[in-house]
Parts: C-alpha cells; structure tokens; sequence
C-alpha cells in the first residue's frame, strides 16, 4: 500500500504535461467517477493516418485518476486510434506501476474508459471497455 | 462534567464491548474507527442477540402457534416497544419496522404523501439533504406535479432561517429536514422548526438517521409528525430501521408494500389491511436485526444518551480544536458546540480520496465523497470531503493519532 504514492504517481499529479484542452480537436469525450466525484475531459488530434498528434486533458480528482490520465495521454502520443482501441486495463496498471483494490481501480481506469469511448465514437462510456477479455 | 466521568471512566469497557475494535486493519496496525456515520461498530450484546435466535429460537412470527414462533413473537414485538420508548413514542404501534431510514421516508412518501398531496402542493426539503431525503420526493413531484423548495444553508452550515420563513409563507403541505446533517455536523433547531411548520399548517418528517444514535431524541418533546432512522447506525445491524408516526396518523395511511402480513383478509380480487403497523410490514420481516436493534437499545440505554451526547460533545471539541492546527485543513460546517461528532474537512492540494488513502495505511478508517449529500457539495463548490466521524468508542488518543496521519499527507502532497 505504501507503494501507492510512487514519486511518478505525485509528480504527474502535481505536474501534468497534458493538462489543458485542444480547439480544435477531432476526438473529445468526457465523464465521472460518481463515487469519489472525479471528471476527467481528453481532447486528441487525429492525422489523416489515423495517427495521434495532440493529446491534453482537464478536469479534477485524486492523484491516482489524474496522474493515470496524465501517463495514459503521454503513452498513446504518436500511436494510432486503432492502436488506442487495443489498449487494456493491464497497460494502465503497467505505466502506473501499482496494485490497486477494487475501489481505486476505478480512478485509475477512468481516463482509459474516456479515452476508448472517444476513439470509437461511442454516446457514453461503460465499464465493459476498460474489462478484461 | 459528571456525565463525562461517567463515560471516560467506562471507556476502557465500552471498547472491550466491541469485538471489532480489537482487530489489526494488516499486521501491527490497530484499526481506528472513524465511520461512524455511514455505518456504527456493533457491541457484542448486539450480536449475541442475533445469535442467540437464530441457535435457539429461529421463527417465523406472528403466525404460529408453536413454541418457537411465540418465542420469536413476543421478542419481536418487545423490541418495537423497548424502541418506541427509546424515542419517547406514546404506543409500540407507533413504530413501523422498515429496513433503514431511507426506506422509512419513501414509506412517507408513496403512502402518505401520495394520498394527502395533490398537484401544485408544496414540499419543503434543505441544501443540506441526504439523497435519500431528496430523491423519494423528486419522484412523487414529478409523478403529482408537487412543487419542491429548499431552505438555503449558510456559508457556516446551518439552515438560513430567513428563507425557511419565506418558504412557510408559501404554505407547505410537508416540511422533510434532517436533525443532524451528515456532512456538516450541523444541530438543527428542529423544534422551533416544528412549531413554526405547525402553525402554517404543516406536516414534519424529522430525518433521524444521524440525530438518533447520538442524542436524546423524544418525538412528544419534538412534536414531529414523522421521524426516520435506522439501526444500524446506533450501534444495531444493517437491515432494519423504524418511522415513527403518531397512531392517527399511521391509521389515516394506505398501505406501503403489498403481501403477507400486512393483510387482515384476502379475497381472489380485493384484500383489506391489517392493523397499524402491521399494515407497513409486509413479508416476513428482518427478524434477527429486530432482536439485534433491541440489543443496542438496550445496550444505549444502560449508558444514557445524555452520557453518550456530553462524551461526544467533548470529544468533538477535542477534534475541532485538534484538527485545526493541521495545515491547509478546512472543516466544513459550525462551530464545535452546535455540532455532532462528526468532521468533514477538504485539505490543500489533496484530494479527498487520497486524504483516505494515506490515512488507512495507519489503520484509520474515514469516508471520502460526497456522502450522499452531491447538492451540499456543490453549495460549498467542493467535489468531495473527506470525513472523520466519532461515537461512544473514540477516544482523544485516536484524534491524535488522526493528527499525526493527516501531517503524512502534508508532507506527500505539498
């Protein structure tokens, strides 16, 4: 537990490289944990290959939600969306570097739930796009 | 002062009475309990009790004649009385068993209120709701076209009395308020509340859930015309709480759920009801929790809520004062005397649910959110609050302790 606070978690938390939003933006999707009130918004820029160019984020929540967005964003700069589409549950856990109960799980997987109902162009993001296969 | 002596010296065995509070959150870390809101520990009593019916008594009631199920009955019943004399009611039949004190208010409002009001009737409700006191009438608003107002809260976090006076001027057919909010902490004026929403010719639910388990609270003396809680948060299991409401009242009501017992007879196409309030409790009811409800108000009563109220009405002190030497910390809600034992706080560049984190790594169990209570965030414009709240078990040490954690997070995040 006490590795849950790792110096990369606090420093992408109090210092993000994409906070901020795009205008414009091709892809745009947000949404809330409603349990502990996190909101995170992703704007992407797309390239006509279908390459990711921009990314930013904004919105507000606990260390663990915005750092995860903040890691997220920086791992799929360049990749493509449907690169983006592929991406699971394990390669969020895998750039935060932690374990995690049933409840924070939640936080750390909200910006890869935004950031996947955005590239499918989906009305609202669910639960099963961050599930394992 | 006598009081207090009264409590702190049975403390050392009023912790023993609670077999959880001796238990390690992980290896070498005692738990600190600091939840008490959203759900209160349980005293061994209270856990016999359930126990004991289920080893040597187990029943269904109210129907048989066998030994068992008289057994069963009578201590069913004899917890509806020791419960209505705990809230000062005139007649057991006063109590209607419910499953908690959000089920006891959409009880209100899908039997009562659906009979007595009528499109373009006004229900006054506060900022400072739980859901659970919010929600039940959104929905019968929007099904009756009934009007909803709320009384402001102030920056300090009591009812802003001036626009509850504007709001009784427009005549409410039902004022629905909380006695304590869960959030704030906050000692609402209740009676003078009652009194006022009287003489306008207002009905009053009294949302009990956070007063009840923490102070004396007498219906006669109130003079409200409804009031909800639930055990589980006065030291009871979960599954069962209680509305009371006055006889005439109960009688006037059509019936909740549909079922068993809540009937008196039952023909292929028409029934008629039981007795109050019976009538209310339709199925087999939570029959274990009722034996186990009676426990803890037994177990409440042998210390005296006034013991309990004075304890913790210095222990909140004790925690006001203490938690306010912590940096960047901000307790929502009023000053230390006109509060319950409970603190809701927001830190400086933490959030509240990492706040929670760091402090269960010591063992200390708070709650992070909004507490049911989104409406009340948004007045103060904060998402979420972190929050410590006491009973009977806490001790000053623990708030040390609370003290020393929230410097952690300090030292984490700024």
């Amino acid at each position: 537990m006490d590795d849950l606070y790792r110096e990369v978690i606090i420093e992408h938390y109090k210092n993000p490289d994409h906070r901020g939003r795009l205008d414009p933006h091709d892809i745009s999707f947000e949404d809330e944990n409603p349990l502990c009130g996190d909101h995170i918004r992703i704007d992407l820029r797309v390239d006509e290959d279908g390459k990711i160019t921009d990314v930013a984020f904004d919105g507000h929540g606990c260390a663990i939600s915005q750092s995860s967005a903040d890691l997220l964003l920086d791992s799929v700069l360049g990749k493509t969306v449907d690169e983006v589409k592929k991406l699971t549950k394990a390669d969020v856990l895998d750039l935060l570097g932690i374990e995690l109960g049933p409840v924070r799980l939640k936080c750390a997987l909200l910006p890869l739930k935004i950031l996947k109902a955005g590239v499918y162009g989906l009305g609202e993001a669910s639960d099963s796009l961050v599930e394992d296969e | 002062m006598s009081e207090m002596y009264k409590v702190e010296n049975k403390l050392g065995a009023i912790r023993a009475d609670f077999p959880i509070l001796s238990r390690e959150v992980r290896p070498g870390v005692p738990l600190i309990y600091m939840d008490s809101a959203a759900t209160s520990q349980k005293p061994e009593a209270v856990i016999e009790a359930m126990n004991r019916y289920y080893r040597w008594t187990n029943a269904n009631i109210h129907r048989g004649v066998h030994a068992l199920a008289e057994e069963a009955t009578a201590m069913y019943e004899s917890a509806r009385e020791r419960i209505a004399r705990f809230i000062g009611a005139g007649k057991a039949r006063e109590v209607v068993f419910t499953r908690n004190t959000t089920e006891s208010i959409n009880l209100v409002a899908y039997t009562w209120a659906r009979k007595f009001l009528s499109k373009g009737d006004l229900i006054v409700l506060s900022e400072m709701e739980h859901h659970s006191n919010l929600v039940p009438w959104q929905i019968l608003a929007a099904e009756k076209e009934l009007r909803l107002e709320f009384i402001h809260v102030t920056d300090e976090g009591e009812f802003d009395q001036e626009s509850y006076q504007g709001l009784l001027e427009q005549h409410p057919k039902l004022v629905s308020i909380t006695h304590v909010s869960n959030v704030l902490g906050t000692i609402n004026p209740v009676k003078e509340m009652i009194v006022q929403a009287h003489t306008v010719g207002a009905r009053v639910l009294i949302d009990g859930a956070q007063s009840v388990p923490h102070m004396p609270v007498n219906v006669k003396e109130l003079d409200a015309d409804f009031l909800a809680f639930s055990a589980h948060k006065m030291l009871g299991p979960t599954g069962i709480g209680a509305l009371w409401a006055r006889e005439e009242t109960l009688e006037a009501m059509p019936p909740f759920l549909g079922g068993g017992e809540m009937i008196k007879r039952v023909y292929l196409r028409t029934f008629t009801p039981n007795e109050i309030p019976h009538k209310f409790e339709a199925g087999t009811p939570a029959i274990a929790e009722a034996m186990g409800f009676g426990a803890a108000i037994d177990y409440l009563n042998e210390i005296g809520m006034d013991t309990v109220a004075a304890y913790e009405s210095d222990l909140v002190k004790y925690g006001m004062e203490a938690l306010g030497q912590v940096k960047g910390l901000r307790i929502l809600g009023p000053a230390a005397d006109r509060r319950c034992a409970l603190m809701a706080f927001t830190m400086e560049g933490a959030h509240p649910h990492d706040v929670a984190q760091i402090l269960d790594m010591d063992g200390i169990a708070v709650r992070a959110g909004h507490h049911c209570a989104m409406p009340l965030h948004d007045r103060y414009n904060i998402p979420a609050s972190t929050r410590a709240s006491l009973y009977l078990y806490n001790t000053r040490a623990e708030i040390d302790q609370l003290v020393i954690s929230l410097g952690k997070v300090n030292k984490l995040f700024n």
